[in-house]
């Protein structure tokens, strides 16, 4: 009652608008003089990021002044919202930053185009065949994957010295029964070995269960995904589960924080290790303290080694877009090694090219970027991001279930029934 | 004795409301100590409220990253035609729905309720179809249009309360005289209605002023955005955020709704209790 009554307002009162604004625009994105116009919408928010962004898409337009690529900004906050209606409406941009996360819904509908054909050879054998399957969803490829994010532990360099414990490499990192016994010896006079950040802890289990060899989402013969718990899966939920309830060597109350909050205990020496994603990086360099040292390790290994999941960010072309091939042209410029290296740095990622990732300016031990290049060959897709019905299990199922484990409310069983059987209850309604 | 108690419970009310009060302002008061600290305290494990180094380089890097003027000046214009057009628009109704008694003004008042639970995930698609066919996608006149219809049924249920009370008899005393209704309206109704035809316009300011879904969703390029639309440029993925230029931008974008609220909050307490009680 209420659309249709907007709806007339709304009709009425913009009759009077189009008579003052007029009419204008064209559909087949080429202006007055017929130059090519693409719209460009990235996420890019960090100064330097933008300001990298910017850049790249002044020297595209200075060198193909036939297709005029406009910088339009959008937010991670919104952007799936966003783009949905600005795909419903058929007024998508033509290139769209986005995450591979977002992706899945908006390549089943048909919103984006499949790139397959569209992109050169030197890009598709650039970036590795795990990477690409981030975007892969059924037979076509729905974005370029170019920036990802493994998660690190960022540590206090003098309590580890002090402590005398081994200090893990890329080459040595530690398992995770040693990760244990380290935050345990880093533990006491008022402090923590580790503060977990959990404040949305599913992507966090899921991506660094994959080293323990957990995988959970099982995808049947049929095509059809269950959830299965095996022993790889309870690797991780239980060293924290651990470490917090048993060993007490991991913050309780950081379990409610995101990772920006657990910073300032970081610094004031709480917590000698924060497992963090690469980019926090940058808060650590704006915000510590002077003579503050800290340092950058790999996550724990598994039996799987340090494999771990992400979801990387992604350029995708729109299908409603007049220009793909163009379109793709400008994402191919965009990610040339030293352009993806620039776009890296911007955003203190790494990239998935493997030219870029060979640059010597990431192989510097400086900020530990030597650490994260390190550990990029072991970066898989993050399980279930292309599930159907996978956000609804992580908010209404996994989401509680794991936060009231980690705190101690319910055990191992109980966490096990709550993530398989609700959790198959949720995807078998998507699945039908 | 008597006024003993009397003193120590009028004490014990003022502690009371000064409590309340500290904790309605702390977030503002958070907002603004933020705004004047350094990076460095922002990461500091015993933050305090007053910074030890204040300075201003969060407001310099906030108008450097972002084009906060350009954005301030759209959200003025969208705010101020809006709250225009949701007047004009609105006090008629609201008069009508006031002094003519019927089936229809009960319905439509029942509209009033009711739309408000509405969430606005289900209206932005088809406003975004609406807007597009009209060529209004990317202007601040479509955002405006949006804007009118989105504080039009507050506003009427505003106005309708203040409309109520002013009494019947005073316009049927001015009629008695000779006054034709036109007359009746400007002499006597309108100056009576000002006070509360100016709480709504402010009303449907600050909801402009704030609003961010639509400006997000119907404004593309930069030059266009609305201040709420450049404050999430200062937020990243997974909740990581340029905190201090983010505090420093948002403390200037709620000083002007402050103010107003300062200003109106007495009228507009009195507007919403106007229509709730029968005179």
């Amino acid at each position: 009652m209420r659309a249709s009554l907007r709806t007339t307002a709304a009709a009425a009162a913009t009759a009077l608008a189009l008579l003052l604004t007029g009419c204008a625009g064209t559909d087949d994105g080429r202006d007055a003089s017929g130059r090519i116009e693409l719209s460009f919408q990235s996420l890019a928010w960090q100064k330097e990021s933008v300001d990298a962004n910017k850049q790249l898409v002044k020297e595209w337009n200075e060198a193909h002044p036939d297709i005029h690529v406009s910088y339009v900004q959008g937010s991670w906050d919104t952007v799936h919202d966003q783009l949905l209606t600005s795909f419903e409406g058929d007024e998508a941009p033509d290139i769209i930053h986005d995450a591979s996360d977002d992706l899945a819904d908006f390549a089943y509908s048909g919103y984006l185009a499949d790139l397959r054909g569209l992109l050169p050879g030197r890009l598709t054998a650039d970036i590795p065949r795990q990477s690409w399957s981030t975007t892969t969803f059924g037979e076509g490829v729905y974005g370029v994957p170019f920036l990802q994010e493994p998660r690190v532990l960022i540590a206090n360099t003098k309590i580890l010295t002090e402590s005398g414990v081994r200090v893990p490499t890329p080459d040595e990192p530690w398992s995770w029964d040693e990760f244990r016994q380290v935050t345990k010896e880093l533990t006491g006079k008022g402090r923590y070995g580790v503060a977990w950040p959990l404040k949305e802890p599913v992507s966090v289990t899921l991506n660094l269960g994959l080293s323990g060899g957990g995988r959970l989402f099982h995808r049947g013969a049929d095509g059809k995904v269950t959830i299965r718990a095996g022993e790889g899966d309870q690797v991780v939920p239980g060293t924290i589960h651990d470490q917090v309830d048993t060993d007490h060597s991991a913050s309780r109350t950081a379990l409610g924080m995101g990772g920006s909050d657990t910073l300032p205990g970081f610094f004031g020496g709480k917590y000698a290790m924060v497992p963090l994603g690469f980019s926090y990086r940058q808060q650590v360099v704006e915000q510590a303290p002077e003579g503050f040292e800290w340092t950058v390790l790999p996550a724990p290994a598994g039996s799987a080694g340090l494999a771990q999941g992400v979801s990387p960010q992604t350029l995708s072309v729109a299908e409603a877009s007049p220009h793909k091939k163009e379109a793709a042209q400008f994402i191919d410029f965009m990610l040339r090694p030293p352009n993806m290296v620039r776009l890296a740095k911007g955003d203190w990622m790494l990239p998935t090219g493997t030219a870029a990732l060979a640059d010597p300016s990431l192989h510097t031990a400086e900020n530990g970027w030597a650490t994260g290049v390190a550990v990029a060959k072991a970066l898989r897709p993050a399980p279930a991001q292309s599930v159907r019905g996978y956000p609804e299990w992580k908010d209404k199922v996994a989401t509680p279930a794991l936060q009231e484990y980690y705190s101690g409310a319910i055990g191992a069983q109980e966490l096990r029934k709550r993530l398989v059987d609700d959790g198959n209850r949720v995807l078998a309604r998507y699945q039908r | 004795m008597s006024m003993r108690t009397s003193r120590t419970a009028r004490a014990g009310q003022y502690a009371a409301l000064l409590g309340y009060l500290v904790f309605l302002a702390f977030p503002f008061l958070w907002l603004i100590s933020t705004a004047f600290k350094p990076a460095r305290e922002l990461g500091s494990l015993h933050p305090t409220w007053i910074p030890d180094h204040p300075t201003l380089d969060n407001f310099r890097k906030a108008f450097d990253e972002q084009p906060l003027l350009q954005a301030a000046a759209n959200s003025l214009i969208a705010a101020v035609c809006a709250a225009l057009i949701a007047v004009v628009v609105a006090t008629p109704m609201a008069y009508v729905m006031a002094r003519r008694r019927s089936r229809l003004s009960t319905a439509a008042t029942g509209w009033v309720v009711i739309s408000q639970a509405f969430p606005l995930v289900l209206l932005i698609i088809p406003l975004f179809l609406i807007l597009k066919n009209l060529h209004l996608i990317n202007t601040l006149w479509g955002l405006i249009m949006v804007y009118v219809v989105w504080a039009l049924p507050f506003a009427l249920w505003m106005l309708v309360g203040y409309v109520r009370a002013v009494p019947a008899e005073l316009e049927e005393a001015a009629s008695v005289d000779g006054a034709g209704r036109l007359r009746t309206l400007v002499s006597v109704t309108a100056p009576l209605l000002a006070p509360g035809i100016v709480a709504t316009a402010l009303f449907a300011f600050i909801t402009a002023w704030n609003e961010l879904f639509f400006a997000l969703v119907l404004l593309k390029t930069p030059e266009k955005q609305t201040l709420p639309v450049v404050l999430t440029h200062f937020i990243g993925a997974e909740g990581a955020a340029d905190l201090g230029p983010l505090a420093a931008a948002a403390f200037l974008a709620t000083l002007p709704s402050l103010v107003i609220f300062a200003i109106i909050q007495r009228r507009i307490t009195g507007g919403m209790l106007a229509g709730a009680v029968k005179s």
